[in-house]
């Protein structure tokens, strides 16, 4: 399906270095399955890859808190509210992008079209996505991801993964990464310096939205690799469904509601 | 200690709520949509008028959630299905124990959160459910300017008692709060018992206290 437009499959050389990267990410997964496998009476059904999960897990959070969180409340300290709205609507505004081309891949006809008119909105009278006039007009935001596509076309998630760096993914997640990137008009930028830039400074607008609810975590969980993992994969089915996922029973034998099942 | 003023509001308040519940015996328990609406413009709107709550004076919020929000939640239902198999096994002491802690962590947890209130107002999806229906979903969306948070509620029908509907599962953005400390449970039970549970829950409300 050429939906994108010519530019992106146009070339055949595009297309094999995509399926190239594809093979590497299943490569690396089925490596990791081989060194990460959990066994025994404690391992989880849904988490096969935990021992490695947790490694990257605390890796990842030795980063954060080690550079991460620092720069990003420095950021949130230094930098005026206004402003830090104004770049989170400018990458939001980018991200609207690539959900009009997802909520078409998932025949979503509203979404698609909010999504457009959002883009069209803020690119223009919101000055290039800084103002978020869309919303002031009751534009909805349809946010919508290669994953979550998958997912609509019926793939499901796959064993939970802890990308090194990225964080929390799953195998469908994690295998459309790269079409994100491919769709994620920061990436598509020709200067380095300027990409660079801009991808540091959605890095840090998104930890430092994240702060207070990071800090929260830090108190409820008792585990917080555990709730991180079973957050995670609640909260992606709930994008995949939009908000209607169908009932599931615990394997424990309880319901999501607390009741043995009839 | 709140200023005179706001006890003799929230005394007020609190005696229109039980003024609501014990309405004549013959009126019907307010439907479980209504309810959510109501406690959540309520604790809203009192977030909302006093400084000193927003300003993140946490006891503050805490005892505001335990006056308000507790007296609608069956706590015992939840904590029996976060803690799972291992409920059955507990004893009564224990069970009340756990109930206790899983309490102080959750209030905590939810009090952090209702810090960040804002210029929010809560809008109520329509119900899908019988009216015979003994436990039902009611779906609702926190909006603030731009974003919206999803928040749903599974209430169960309690005839008689307070409203007529008790809270035993809450959901914030897709995520199930008692299945997610399910599995986080059934990991301690596993490693240490249910009074290593009960040790390690106490441990972090303990911490969580000293933070302040």
């Amino acid at each position: 399906m050429n939906f994108y437009g010519p530019r992106v499959f146009g070339r055949r050389a595009c297309l094999m270095d995509w399926l190239r990267r594809l093979a590497l990410s299943l490569l690396l997964v089925s490596s990791m399955a081989l060194v990460g496998c959990a066994s025994g009476p404690r391992s989880n059904p849904a988490d096969p890859l935990e021992p490695f999960n947790r490694t990257m897990f605390e890796f990842n959070d030795a980063l954060d808190r080690a550079i991460v969180k620092p720069v990003a409340t420095g950021y949130q300290q230094v930098v005026p509210e206004l402003a830090r709205k104004g770049v989170g609507n400018f990458f939001n505004n980018l991200q609207d992008v690539w959900s009009v081309v997802n909520n078409l891949l998932q025949f979503k006809a509203e979404g698609a079209a909010s999504s457009f008119m959002r883009v069209l909105v803020n690119t223009t009278a919101g000055l290039a996505g800084i103002l978020d006039v869309a919303s002031e007009i009751n534009l909805e935001r349809y946010t919508e991801d290669f994953g979550q596509t998958l997912g609509y076309w019926g793939v499901g998630p796959g064993p939970y993964i802890v990308l090194p760096v990225l964080g929390p993914s799953t195998l469908r997640d994690t295998v459309a990464l790269p079409v994100d990137w491919r769709g994620d008009l920061v990436n598509r930028q020709e200067d380095v310096a300027v990409r660079n830039s801009l991808w540091a400074l959605r890095v840090l607008d998104n930890r430092a939205r994240l702060l207070r609810l990071g800090d929260m975590l830090e108190d409820a969980a008792l585990d917080k690799y555990t709730f991180v993992r079973d957050a995670y994969l609640q909260r992606r089915r709930n994008l995949v469904y939009d908000g209607n996922p169908p009932e599931e029973t615990e394997a424990n034998g309880l319901s999501s509601d607390g009741q043995a099942p009839r | 200690m709140l200023p005179r003023s706001l006890r003799q509001f929230v005394a007020a308040l609190s005696v229109s709520l039980l003024g609501l519940s014990v309405a004549p015996l013959w009126a019907a328990d307010e439907a479980p949509d209504v309810m959510v609406l109501r406690l959540s413009t309520e604790v809203l709107d009192t977030i909302r008028s006093d400084k000193s709550l927003q300003n993140g004076e946490l006891t503050k919020v805490v005892a505001l959630v335990d006056r308000k929000i507790m007296p609608n939640v069956d706590f015992q239902r939840m904590t029996a299905s976060a803690v799972g198999p291992g409920w059955r096994q507990a004893t009564a002491e224990q069970r009340q124990r756990l109930q206790e802690e899983f309490k102080i962590l959750l209030v905590r947890t939810y009090a952090g959160a209702l810090n960040q209130v804002g210029d929010q107002t809560v809008a109520i999806k329509p119900l899908r459910a019988s009216p015979d229906d003994r436990e039902v979903l009611v779906r609702s969306e926190i909006k603030g300017r731009g974003d919206s948070i999803q928040l749903d509620y599974r209430l169960v029908k309690t005839p008689g008692q307070g409203t007529g509907w008790k809270i035993y599962n809450l959901n914030v953005l897709g995520v199930w709060l008692v299945d997610t400390y399910r599995s986080q449970f059934a990991q301690e039970i596993a490693a240490k018992g249910i009074d290593g549970l009960i040790a390690t829950l106490a441990e972090r409300n303990r911490a969580n206290a000293k933070k302040g």
